[in-house]
């Protein structure tokens, strides 16, 4: 069922490729056709179908086959119309527009036409309605309004696939049972059209083609995969069938168990960096269903399964509503009044300051915090703690793409919008997993790839983008991990060293002595391809065919994720492949550039808020006089011009005894942060940690203060996705304790004795508008106006910047890096011989907090440790055996899965479960330039083993022991 | 949530084969698979091979062809001619086109059915023979035609029929 709150104008908008063109694909402009319907002049883009152009001008041609997310398909036969000059009744939804065409969509005729349509589709369908789940939203039925359908005359006794019984009371062998196997959604085949726009979507939209007519004539049906259930089938659950269903046939649980909602409300997603525009379709303050927004900008009314279903969270049992303290963490919790918890941890820092001085404390934020939220942590801990102690959780993500893309380019993020990639020839991921990590953007990928652009993957493993229906990669670059800077200096000298530089671009566009600098490193032939081959474990021939393909293919875009990032050279080789672009002119134009694949909804953004120690918002350094007084006019304080804390060294800090009490927004350092033990003996050494969450989280078990936060549901602001888009999260409910987030931060703030006033959101973002040049254009307001708005937006860019460095780079002239390849310290031995490497899957996200608190289990109830089989031979490990994993920082035992995905030598697991220990194993070493921490190598051996590592067993212990502690809350709070 | 819902790890493509189908169809593949739209030239070798295309053979066929098993089965499915179940030893499909209804078709059918025991797509308690309907063998001067094993046979009278079904049951 489509959204309560969406016209559908039946096929979409022709898409008007200009090659080339540096503002963005929406303002395309196509020559106008006039023509004539019903007796109404109109003029629509070239390509416009009758149906559109009819809709598009308040006149509503009935359809049933027909939607605007979808190609037209012609099969229902309802929008036939008349049109002069030709014969018959073509199907509008089909004919295109042309001029002077005369068109005629209602006579007596057509009625006739349309209700024998109408009549037969009826004769085959339940006349269920008041009880159906669409009642009130069903296409089918507005239909048979639409076209006055008052009798059935072939009569219910044939044969039919809506009874279970025949009318002798036999079988009925047509008729199939209700498919209840997804935990969000019915398949209810006796409701079934067969329109096909489930099929279509499955196959346009999200790409996956897990859905078939099966059969032919009377015996079609929708089939998942091989007429199997949706949970067995190759579905993925993003809900795209459901959307486009115009009965009852695939319906979700919740529309089925509450009935219609009565008010829609647009906001942001809450999962990964594609940060896609979501209808949350409500029943009061609870919603029934969140449906992707056709006019959202980054996502165009597609969705994946966590955005579209897995938000039971919000409501989970689990979550907890009411501010709880306890001296120690061996103390059973004790809920407390709000006033009472905030005046408590604000005494604590308060003491702890005295005692040990002002850089005693500090604060972390997340990516999954909104913008206003951020900002108000980083202005809490600089104002109002008067130190400069303040990361977020990029710091163990996409640190390095700030660091790398400011240093090349001069502007710390991605250089496109999503849709860019629909004009791109060449798309090189590298380290990134798109239809895992961020699906609906792979989706608009794998549409792009199917319509003939090339693919290279540069990724240890063999990604779902490699291999599957319809796409396959030319180059899989299946390198050793932590050979990244040796494969894109390969990647370059070739560029270099076969003439494949675009010359004029960088003579006009990059800083010369630069590029000569780099030319000369990258022509050395220690770089070659067949130099590096033994290092990287990538044939040299595949290797160059890959570098003439992205130097010569076209437009050539290069999407990468933590792959990249999470590397002792993560900041390297975010430089490498910047170099690669500029080399290539690759960037500055739609179709081209430097993409990171942010994981988090909002690591653009937190980044942005200046939530690094010696950064201020806008990437400003705090030892910048000009804008650390600017901060300080505003803030009314006086401000370190002295970088504070990073995470990790906040850690160190405090097992040192000199750091103490750390403020913890919405992040779970416990359990995302490597090497865990090490994490937890720090929080150990702490005197006051106060977690801000939705749950006991990890991090939460060593916490003296617990304050209970709210979700993106329950309260207002901005998330930056990953093309720098800023778009507004709304509140749909009250906070289920009380108070939104920020408002949160400011009680904490105003008990530290730093007063903040804001009323709602808006104003915080007022604050960074004024404060921060690339946010200036930037209100409430305008978000309101335009949906969603690209930074930069200011006086130069009043509409955004979806396309950066156009004509110039941020920073002037681009500036090649040197990229010399130092090989990890983690290196393989006898005792540790394999790599392990992780990632995620679809269903999870992150540290699972959330997803984990949602059917999503039924598709990732446990993380697995993937090996190749030659690998678990010479181990003599079997599927589902435990295996142990044991690194140089510790051990965890997980179930072993045989895979050729993985190459030998390498293993592979996801983090998803706190349980599984992945981050035991992970060491401390991490990014030379910016601390982001090395996920992504870790030596390892792997062994059959019989029961949890001791890790796990005192991890269970803990947990059960902590899980006891509150339990024990006393409730004294009335 | 049940725990046997969770869904397993989908096996290997192919693996679910056994290990003689799994070289017929491997064998298929590698003689049909590079020519352009090769799924139905492939699932043509893979009956021609197997008397059926076996659901275990999709997930291969699917993977080798980088489509996905919802579109391989829709093919299968669309088509009639393509079996999913396993036949008997011989096939024996009656035309039910209009020339042979118009010679009688239509009794010979009923004593098919009659005499094997079995309907349409269905396979004889022995496992001898399949008998299915196929829509005309442009044999229309000379019907009402079969075809057995794919040799085309003209003016069967009932009597004919038995004795092609006779013949039949006797070789292996």
């Amino acid at each position: 069922m489509q959204s309560i709150a969406e016209h559908d104008y039946g096929t979409p908008p022709p898409r008007w490729v200009n090659i080339g063109q540096s503002s963005s694909s929406a303002a395309a402009e196509a020559p106008l056709v006039s023509l004539n319907i019903d007796g109404v002049e109109v003029s629509v883009p070239q390509g416009t179908s009758v149906l559109r152009a009819a809709a598009l001008n308040g006149i509503n041609i009935p359809k049933l086959c027909a939607t605007d997310q979808l190609d037209a398909f012609g099969s229902c036969r309802l929008c036939l119309v008349q049109i002069e000059g030709m014969k018959g009744y073509p199907a509008s939804c089909t004919t295109p527009v042309a001029p002077g065409m005369k068109v005629t969509t209602q006579n007596d005729k057509l009625a006739a036409l349309r209700r024998g349509v109408m009549e037969l589709y009826i004769s085959d369908h339940p006349l269920d309605c008041l009880t159906c789940p669409a009642n009130g939203h069903c296409e089918l039925q507005d239909m048979a309004g639409a076209v006055g359908l008052r009798e059935v005359r072939y009569g219910y006794e044939g044969d039919n696939h809506v009874y279970a019984k025949l009318a002798d009371g036999s079988v009925n062998a047509r008729f199939v049972a209700k498919d209840e196997s997804n935990p969000y959604f019915t398949f209810d085949p006796s409701k079934c059209i067969v329109c096909s726009r489930c099929v279509r979507a499955c196959d346009e939209q999200q790409g996956t083609l897990a859905l078939s007519i099966q059969g032919r004539g009377f015996d079609s049906k929708v089939s998942p995969s091989q007429n199997e259930s949706f949970l067995d089938s190759e579905c993925v659950s993003c809900g795209a069938c459901v959307q486009a269903c115009p009965t009852a046939t695939l319906s979700e649980n919740t529309l089925i168990a509450k009935g219609q909602a009565e008010h829609s409300i647009v906001t942001t997603c809450a999962y990964c960096g594609v940060g896609c525009s979501f209808r949350a379709e409500m029943k009061g303050e609870e919603v029934v269903r969140m449906v992707p927004d056709k006019d959202g900008q980054a996502n165009h009314g597609h969705s994946c399964v966590k955005g579209r279903f897995a938000i039971g969270y919000a409501t989970h049992p689990d979550r907890i509503t009411k501010p709880m303290i306890r001296a120690r963490t061996s103390d059973p919790w004790r809920e407390v009044s709000w006033e009472e918890a905030i005046a408590y941890a604000a005494s604590e820092f308060k003491r702890i300051q005295s005692r040990y001085g002002k850089g005693a404390i500090g604060g972390i934020t997340s990516s999954r915090c909104s913008n206003e939220e951020t900002y108000l942590v980083q202005k809490l801990v600089r104002a109002g703690f008067g130190n400069n102690n303040v990361d977020t959780c990029a710091r163990v993500c996409h640190s390095p793409t700030g660091y790398g893309l400011r240093q090349t380019l001069g502007e710390s993020a991605g250089t496109q919008n999503f849709d860019s990639v629909l004009q791109a020839d060449v798309i090189m991921v590298i380290g990134a997993n798109p239809t895992d990590g961020h699906p609906v953007f792979a989706s608009l990928m794998k549409r792009r790839l199917r319509e003939g652009a090339q693919l290279i993957v540069a990724d240890p493993r063999r990604i779902d983008l490699v291999r599957s229906p319809h796409i396959e990669a030319a180059h899989h670059l299946k390198l050793k991990p932590g050979t990244n800077v040796a494969l894109v200096n390969s990647l370059a000298h070739v560029i270099v060293t076969e003439g494949l530089v675009n010359e004029a671009f960088v003579r006009e566009r990059c800083e010369q002595p630069a590029f000569e600098k780099w030319r000369k490193f990258v022509a050395d032939a220690r770089h070659a391809p067949e130099a590096m081959e033994a290092v990287t474990g990538v044939p040299a021939a595949e290797l160059r065919a890959a570098a003439r393909l992205y130097a010569t293919g076209g437009n050539a875009a290069i999407y990468y994720g933590l792959g990249v990032t999470e590397h002792s050279q993560g900041s390297t080789m975010v430089m490498g492949i910047a170099n690669l672009a500029m080399a290539t002119g690759n960037i500055g134009r739609e179709g081209v550039g430097v993409n990171p694949l942010r994981g988090q909804n909002n690591v653009q953004g937190s980044c942005d808020m200046g939530s690094f120690p010696h950064e201020f918002p806008g990437y400003r350094h705090v030892a910048d006089e000009a804008t650390r007084t600017q901060f300080e006019k505003a803030w009314g304080v006086s401000l370190l011009a002295e970088p504070g804390l990073r995470i990790p060294n906040m850690f160190e800090s405090a097992l040192d005894g000199d750091f103490k009490g750390l403020y913890i927004e919405g992040e779970d350092i416990a359990q995302s942060d490597p090497n865990t033990q090490h994490v937890t003996a720090a929080l150990n050494a702490m005197e006051c940690v106060v977690v801000q969450d939705l749950f006991l989280n990890e991090s939460a078990k060593f916490a003296h203060v617990f304050l209970p936060g709210s979700s993106f549901l329950e309260k207002d602001g901005t998330f930056t996705n990953a093309e720098r888009r800023i778009a507004r999260v709304r509140r749909v409910m009250k906070p289920k304790a009380g108070y939104a987030d920020w408002e949160i931060t400011q009680l904490l703030a105003n008990a530290m004795g730093y007063a903040m006033n804001y009323r709602h959101p808006s104003e915080i973002m007022d604050e960074i508008a004024a404060l921060t040049p690339t946010f200036q254009g930037v209100s409430y307001a305008r978000l309101d106006e335009m949906g969603s708005i690209q930074w930069p937006c200011n006086e130069q860019q009043p509409q955004g910047t979806p396309t950066m460095h156009v004509g110039e780079f941020v920073r002037g002239k681009g500036r090649f890096m040197i990229t010399e390849y130092v090989p990890t310290h983690e290196k393989v031995n006898t005792r540790y011989p394999l790599i392990l490497t992780t990632g995620r899957i679809l269903s999870q996200y992150n540290v699972g907090a959330q997803t984990r608190r949602t059917e999503n289990v039924a598709w990732h109830h446990e993380d697995r440790l993937e090996i190749h089989p030659s690998d678990a031979e010479a181990r003599g490990i079997v599927e589902n055996d435990w295996v142990g994993i044991a690194s140089r920082a510790g051990e965890t035992v997980l179930r072993a899965h045989l895979t050729d995905r993985v190459q030998p030598g390498v293993v592979y697991t996801t983090f998803h479960f706190p349980e599984s220990g992945a981050n035991v194993i992970t060491t401390d070493n991490s990014d030379w330039a910016t601390n982001c921490p090395e996920y992504k190598v870790t030596a390892v051996q792997v062994t059959r083993v019989s029961q949890p590592s001791q890790w796990q067993q005192r991890y269970r212990q803990f947990s059960e022991r902590q899980a006891e502690l509150l339990q024990a809350r006393d409730s004294a709070v009335k | 949530m049940k725990k046997d819902q969770v869904i397993p790890i989908r096996p290997e493509p192919g693996s679910e084969l056994p290990p003689a189908q799994l070289t017929a169809v491997r064998a298929a593949l590698a003689q049909q698979q590079h020519r352009p739209g090769a799924l139905l030239p492939v699932l043509h070798a893979v009956q021609d091979a197997l008397g059926y295309v076996p659901a275990e053979a999709v997930p291969l066929i699917a993977w080798e062809l980088n489509l996905s098993r919802a579109e391989v089965h829709g093919v299968i499915s669309f088509y009639h001619y393509f079996r999913q179940e396993k036949p008997g030893r011989h096939v024996l499909q009656l035309c039910r086109a209009e020339a042979c209804q118009a010679v009688c078709g239509a009794t010979l059918e009923a004593h098919a059915q009659q005499c094997l025991g079995v309907g349409f797509h269905g396979t004889t308690a022995d496992g001898a023979l399949t008998l299915e309907p196929v829509y005309c063998l442009g044999n229309c001067a000379l019907g009402p035609s079969v075809m057995i094993d794919g040799e085309l046979r003209g003016r069967v009278s009932p009597e004919r029929f038995d004795h092609i079904v006779a013949q039949a049951r006797q070789t292996p």
